[in-house]
């Protein structure tokens, strides 16, 4: 084998770009102008990655079927946005993913496949990318109020093989949503469609949807019948229980999937 | 495997140098070289194959027509399809003929013991086991029926919802929270619903509470304390507690009262399903 490879003739100096230089430059020369030269290639490094990202990212923007046309989905609530805020700040979304994917067991077991049209509203998205605990895309409504309350107190005791931990100090901390006016706001800033009226008459919703003896007329006036009016945790005052267990039970609940016709391309 | 480099100066070097090392600069192998060929060509054939680049107004479809969305609608409907004759059956019998049915009573405990798992199993517990707040299942104690017509409705409409108009609903009164006994017929009441099971309890307030018990609880829980299903009461003289027969949790029953929920299933569970569970249930133990 040696002695073949020596009868070869050797590569044109150009090719490689090794030996003496060429007088046309080639490609690969060329090349070597940016191997040779961190700041260059750094800088053409990055262009290609932007042309990736152009590519990949940009089209979301206009195409027509990125988010789908569905009926019933509106901003969320001042006090289901800020159970949000506690669902985020407890780190469900660590072991509970919100993304039921189009396979067979997953739709059985949860409920039609999540649509892009349920997270607009999200900022961030909780789709999540783990299940210690099941999906809750769709949990609202499944669950009576009474349990999600024990069940945050003591999952074992509704769930024996659980292995959530305890959630009962949520109820025992009082919220009277002072700045919740000012969370609707940060979130019309990012491109959630809250009208003026949302945002001033935040603070009254906030305390209307906990309270079923208070007048909601205009939290539902404003948000739909979707808008779920209960004592969530079942005891007086408003609690960070109240505003979770009111994300909780809306979740998965306002797209009416009698009007949504699947398009064939996903 | 790849041979070994050449390690005489006829191969050539990269030109790379730095502290008089130098970089070889021999051939990738074929095979390698090959494969490399042909991730690209594979990689040219998927974007047209499948569903891959942005144009105006939506992404190009591929000619192979793949769609995860379609895909696990024909599942759904091969899965639903396989079993559709006797979902059809099950469907369209007498609810009460359903246990007597070996075809049907067999289908509807394995259908059945999945639906159960996957909707009831969270607040029922394993096997209809229940908890403290959430009845248990296996045993012969219903609050609404246990015939099949009754756990079906039960299961078909929930029980004091708001989603459901037909929902089973009855309200016990808050009868210390809303004044409607005095603090002492509450501690009266609450014993002599302690004797008619047995435990021990106050025999002075218990023959007290006998009267309060006449004239505020009988109308619903009856006049033996035997429970009224068309009322959701229980039965107050078994050993079977649903929030706990101990003073302390009776007590908190008659003052606050209870207010259980069961969300409707007919939203998101077809007839044979709710039927297939409703057997389930019913054979777990105590079906009338």
């Amino acid at each position: 084998m040696a002695d073949d490879k020596m009868q070869k003739p050797p590569m044109p100096a150009s090719a490689s770009g090794v030996g003496d230089r060429p007088k046309k430059k080639t490609f690969l020369d060329r090349h070597q102008i940016l191997e040779r030269n961190v700041t260059l290639l750094a800088i053409f490094a990055f262009l290609v990655v932007t042309i990736g990202g152009i590519v990949q990212i940009a089209p979301l923007f206009w195409l027509e079927n990125t988010i789908e046309e569905v009926e019933g989905m509106r901003p969320y609530t001042p006090l289901e946005l800020t159970g949000r805020d506690i669902y985020i700040r407890e780190g469900c979304y660590v072991c509970h993913s919100q993304m039921i994917r189009p396979m067979r067991d997953e739709v059985e077991r949860y409920g039609h496949y999540s649509l892009a049209a349920e997270s607009q509203y999200d900022h961030p998205f909780q789709w999540g990318s783990k299940r210690t605990g099941p999906d809750l895309a769709r949990v609202g409504g499944r669950y009576s109020n009474a349990w999600h309350v024990d069940h945050l107190r003591d999952p074992q005791s509704v769930v024996p093989e659980s292995v959530m931990p305890k959630y009962g100090y949520l109820e025992e901390r009082l919220i009277d949503g002072r700045y919740v006016d000012e969370l609707l706001a940060t979130h019309k800033l990012v491109g959630v469609p809250y009208e003026d009226a949302h945002i001033e008459n935040a603070r009254a919703d906030f305390k209307a949807q906990a309270d079923p003896d208070s007048d909601y007329d205009g939290l539902i006036e404003r948000y739909g019948e979707s808008a779920q009016v209960a004592n969530f945790d079942g005891r007086p005052g408003i609690s960070e229980a109240d505003a979770l267990i009111a994300y909780l039970q809306m979740l998965g609940t306002l797209v009416d999937f009698s009007t949504f016709t699947p398009v064939a391309s996903r | 495997m790849a041979k070994k480099p050449q390690d005489n100066h006829e191969v050539e070097t990269t030109g790379h140098k730095w502290d008089g090392i130098e970089e070889y600069n021999n051939p990738l192998p074929r095979w390698w070289l090959w494969v490399f060929y042909a991730t690209i060509v594979w990689g040219i054939w998927y974007t047209i194959a499948y569903p891959a680049w942005p144009m105006i107004s939506g992404a190009t479809q591929g000619y192979l027509g793949f769609s995860t969305r379609a895909n696990v609608q024909v599942e759904l409907e091969a899965a639903e399809a396989a079993n559709a004759g006797i979902n059809e059956r099950l469907a369209g019998v007498e609810l009460a003929s359903i246990p007597g049915d070996d075809e049907l009573a067999g289908y509807a405990r394995s259908a059945g013991e999945a639906v159960f798992n996957t909707w009831c199993v969270q607040c029922h517990g394993r096997e209809g086991g229940g908890a403290t707040g959430y009845p248990t299942l296996s045993d012969d104690a219903w609050l609404w029926g246990g015939t099949m017509e009754a756990i079906h409705t039960t299961v078909t409409h929930g029980i004091r919802n708001d989603e459901d108009p037909d929902a089973r609903y009855s309200q016990m009164p808050a009868f210390g929270r809303d004044e409607l006994l005095t603090e002492e017929e509450v501690v009266q009441v609450v014993n002599y619903v302690m004797s008619l099971s047995g435990e021990p309890q106050d025999a002075q307030a218990a023959a007290a509470g006998e009267e309060v018990f006449t004239y505020n609880c009988a109308a619903c829980h009856g006049e033996n304390a035997m429970g009224m299903e068309e009322q959701g009461a229980p039965n107050l003289t078994d050993a079977i507690w649903l929030y706990g027969g101990d003073y302390d949790a009776l007590y908190e029953t008659v003052w606050n009262s209870r207010f259980g929920v069961m969300p409707p299933w007919q939203e998101r569970l077809t007839e044979a399903e709710i039927r297939a569970v409703s057997a389930y249930v019913h054979q777990l133990g105590g079906g009338e």
